[in-house]
């Protein structure tokens, strides 16, 4: 396992969101964490980060505790966080946006370089000196993933990528996220697009009101009917 | 009144009158701007209102008296505290910062104005004991002390080398922001500094930088006063920082370029509108600013605020 949660509690003020929320991810997965409206998946996502550390429980990376970590030394460690509001900075110009996050990659593989993330997200490229934020939403949905990618993360945590888009984006963001993953790059996915998520995942999770209810495979929860119209309402 | 009208009349027909005014008002607007741009990039970027930056600014006076009355006092050691004064002055910025600011950060505003507050009065106390009561002045700026004609007029040397300083350091500031991969981060920070440190960035860092940096420019302006010369004693900002919030207001807070635009205003009002009403030069740059915030609530290159 790259990524171990093991038994997180995480709090806004006085009011528990987790209730001792246990995930896993291996190296090279794609793993979906799915749930309705306020299920607590961005809490999730935010608790791995260290931007809402969890109260209790653990979370390691690579076999060494982070929680309780400040965002910055986790995002040093190799991970990145694609928010679901994308958060461009919007007196950036594109290049700026990406040369923020610009990290060297700590093992050995090919760097994610500015002119690599533009080969993937072609669109990007003519938009390199646009601010971003005179950006279309499809835009900033990949700007936000490009400037996660040139951090050379080996674990890619992201928020409800498909949200807003439309289907045509949506598929094309398919297309990107799945030559993200026969890249190798790890994946901890939250979504409420079960299609879209199922399409590209290995594992599943589904969680409601701060707990894990069903954890399978893809394959498992296409089966599950009974899992999924309880806490997914399909 | 009728006496000033014709003294502003006078002035505004003779080229050499206006050149020269103009020019006092340029020197008077580059301190101003050193000043308030230190005080922009602390707010658009840490999002506290430094209402002891004046003290920053005193500071920087004070080091510079310091550091000429160690070496001896003689004519061409104010070039070496111009160069310490400001750094000294970060110094104490960094401290500040570390010590105290971070805890308010995100909390009340209230606390952003005692605390601030705090030190200005700890500070002027701490200069008093330090250096005593009585008001200093530094020996000059050696050979720069004397004047140039410009156009028949005399007009000190050390101005002109003044507004050249404060000029390299505006385009050093425009170039360290715009062109930096430090300047991107650090407007980055200031646009959301929560996704910044998702991003890697030692967010808490880079806030002790810019406090560094606002509370250097602050100190540089006070070591430039002091050379002009002016006297130097624990409320001497009184006047300057007053302008320089002006300033701030009138260009937009955040805003580095609103901030030369204002000083360019505030300074060629004074210089000008004191040969026009002598007693009621004061008031101009108040007058001023409401007009600007009439039309513009959030300052000229200011933007309506979000939250
Ligand atoms: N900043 C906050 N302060 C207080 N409560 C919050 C805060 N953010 C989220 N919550 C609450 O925490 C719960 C979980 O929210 P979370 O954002 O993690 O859900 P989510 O699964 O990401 O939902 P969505 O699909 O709408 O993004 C919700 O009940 C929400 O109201
Ligand atoms: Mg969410």
């Amino acid at each position: 396992m790259i990524l171990n949660v093991d038994s997180i509690s995480t709090y806004y003020g006085q009011s528990r969101i987790l209730f001792d929320l246990s995930l896993g991810v291996d190296e090279g997965e794609v793993v979906a964490l799915l749930g309705r409206n306020g299920a607590g998946k961005t809490t999730t996502l935010r608790s791995i980060m260290g931007l809402t550390p969890p109260r209790s429980g653990s979370v390691q990376f690579k076999g060494e505790a982070i929680e309780g970590k400040p965002p910055h030394v986790i995002a040093r460690k190799g991970i990145a966080f694609v928010p679901e509001d994308r958060r461009i900075f919007p007196d950036l110009t594109v290049r700026e946006n990406l040369d923020v996050a610009r990290r060297k990659p700590k093992n050995g593989r090919d760097a994610w370089t500015v002119e690599r993330v533009y080969a993937l997200f072609t669109d990007l490229e003519k938009l390199d000196g646009n601010l971003g934020g005179h950006l279309s939403g499809g835009e900033q949905q990949m700007l936000t993933i490009a400037r996660a990618l040139v951090g050379n993360p080996e674990l890619m945590l992201l928020d409800e990528p498909s949200e807003g888009l439309a289907p045509l984006l949506v598929q094309r963001l398919g297309d990107q996220l799945r030559q993200l993953k026969d890249e190798g790059m790890t994946i901890l996915l939250s979504e409420q697009n079960l299609r879209f998520a199922l399409s590209l995942s290995d594992r599943a999770y589904v969680i409601d009101k701060g707990e894990v209810r069903f954890e399978g495979t893809a394959a498992a929860l296409e089966k599950d009917e009974k899992t999924r119209s309880a806490y997914l309402g399909l | 009144m009728i006496a000033s009208l014709s003294t502003f009349g006078d002035c505004v027909t003779d080229g050499a009158c206006l050149v020269n005014t103009g020019l006092s008002g340029l020197s008077v607007a580059m301190v101003l701007f050193l000043i308030a741009s230190g005080l922009t990039l602390i707010f658009g970027v840490l999002r506290i209102v430094n209402f002891a930056h004046g003290t920053l600014y005193m500071l920087g006076a004070f080091a510079a008296y310091w550091v000429v009355s160690r070496m001896g006092g003689t004519d061409g050691n104010f070039w070496i505290a111009l160069a310490v004064a400001p750094l000294v002055v970060a110094g104490i910025g960094g401290l500040v910062e570390v010590l105290l600011l971070r805890r308010i950060y995100g909390r009340p505003q209230y606390l952003q104005f005692l605390l601030t507050f705090g030190l200005i009065l700890l500070a002027a106390d701490v200069v008093r004991l330090t250096f005593g009561t009585e008001f200093k002045l530094i020996s000059g700026p050696g050979p720069l002390s004397g004047s140039v004609s410009i156009l028949g007029r005399p007009f000190p040397e050390y101005n002109l080398f003044l507004i050249g300083l404060a000029i390299a350091v505006a385009v050093g500031l425009w170039l360290m922001l715009q062109r930096t991969r430090l300047g991107r981060t650090i407007r980055a920070a200031a646009s959301d500094r929560e996704m910044t440190s998702a991003l890697g960035v030692n967010v808490g860092l880079l806030f002790t930088v810019v406090f560094m940096l606002g509370a250097g420019l602050g100190g540089l302006g006070g070591a430039l006063d002091a050379g002009r010369p002016v006297t130097i004693h624990p409320i001497m900002d009184v006047e300057r920082v007053l302008q320089s919030f002006i300033v701030v207001v009138i260009g937009g807070l955040g805003s580095v370029g609103g901030a030369l635009l204002g000083a360019l205003i505030i300074a060629q009002v004074s210089a000008f509108g004191i040969l026009l009403l002598p007693q009621f030069s004061a008031a101009f740059a108040f007058v001023i600013m409401a007009a600007v915030l009439l039309v513009r609530p959030w300052g000229l290159f200011g933007r309506p605020l979000e939250e």
